[in-house]
């Protein structure tokens, strides 16, 4: 009896179902290129959101970058994932979108970054527990909308990438041309920025419940 | 360990990225620290409501709309 080979004992190693679904498209079959639409639609049009600040531009992006991606596919390597590509090329989409609207001036993600390194943070009061349970879902989204639109960019889409999208560092290295410590740096001050301005709206809450517990 | 030198290894002990005997430095100063403790919790927490909350919605509708639009030029060849 055969012994199973690495990379049967190894899932890591079994091809990623993207890679059928292009090989599939650049064979002709349009549906497949459907398929690869709807996984990955409601990721690229968060990451433009983000970028651009703006639903317009968002929509916008989401179907240049779907159709520059169609058009392009052939330059598609495969060593480098589906989806980290098609994220790169609605990153770029997204900037360019911007350089657009502000016309003559430049945009790029070196844009508003601070070079003094984080200092010791300096609001250290506990949250609640559950304390996004004290909003609504509307209430609670137009906080995380305010605070992470009043970061740098250049944070913002590090955090957006890494953190809520899934992109491990050298897959947010390689799409917005960063160093890995580069990344890992913005990464830390945008986690910590966020957290510092998170904490007044859950710390003032957690103060008012306690008010209204102790009448 | 000083809180700075926490910091600087924070994104590592939340992301899982240390050796086994920084892991245990990071442990003891937590364990003496209750500002480190507090950072190290509200970051985690605040990753995890980014994670788990859509803030930019796609409504179906819009999303189908977008998605015909999509397929249709490209079966046109773009």
């Amino acid at each position: 009896m055969p012994m199973p080979t690495i990379q049967s004992i190894a899932g890591e190693l079994e091809p990623h179902p993207d890679v059928a679904l292009v090989a599939r498209v650049r064979g002709g079959d349009v549906s497949a290129y459907d398929v690869l639409v709807r996984k990955y639609e409601r990721q690229l049009f968060r990451i433009a959101q983000h970028i651009t600040q703006n639903r317009e531009d968002a929509e916008d992006v989401m179907q240049d970058a779907f159709l520059k991606a169609y058009e392009k596919l052939e330059q598609f390597q495969g060593n480098s994932k589906f989806y980290t590509w098609l994220v790169r090329i609605a990153v770029n989409e997204s900037l360019m979108r911007l350089r657009k609207r502000r016309t003559g001036k430049m945009v790029s993600i070196d844009e508003d970054i601070e070079t003094e390194e984080g200092s010791v943070p300096r609001d250290l009061a506990d949250w609640a527990p559950d304390p996004e349970q004290n909003y609504n879902q509307a209430e609670l989204a137009e906080i995380l909308r305010k605070t992470i639109q009043g970061l740098p960019q250049g944070f913002r889409i590090v955090f957006v990438l890494r953190d809520v999208e899934g992109l491990s560092t050298e897959e947010t290295a390689e799409t917005l041309g960063l160093s890995i410590p580069a990344v890992k740096s913005r990464l830390l001050r945008a986690r910590l920025q966020l957290r510092e301005r998170l904490s007044r709206y859950f710390h003032r809450n957690k103060r008012i419940s306690e008010a209204r517990t102790a009448k | 360990m000083t809180c700075k030198e926490f910091l600087a290894l924070l994104d590592d002990l939340i992301d899982d990225t240390v050796s086994p005997e920084m892991r245990a430095e990071l442990q003891t100063h937590l364990g003496r620290c209750g500002h480190c403790e507090v950072i190290l919790n509200t970051t985690r927490k605040t990753i995890e409501i980014y994670r788990s909350h859509e803030i930019y919605d796609l409504p179906a509708g819009l999303r189908d709309r977008l998605h015909s639009a999509i397929m249709a030029r490209c079966k046109k060849g773009c």
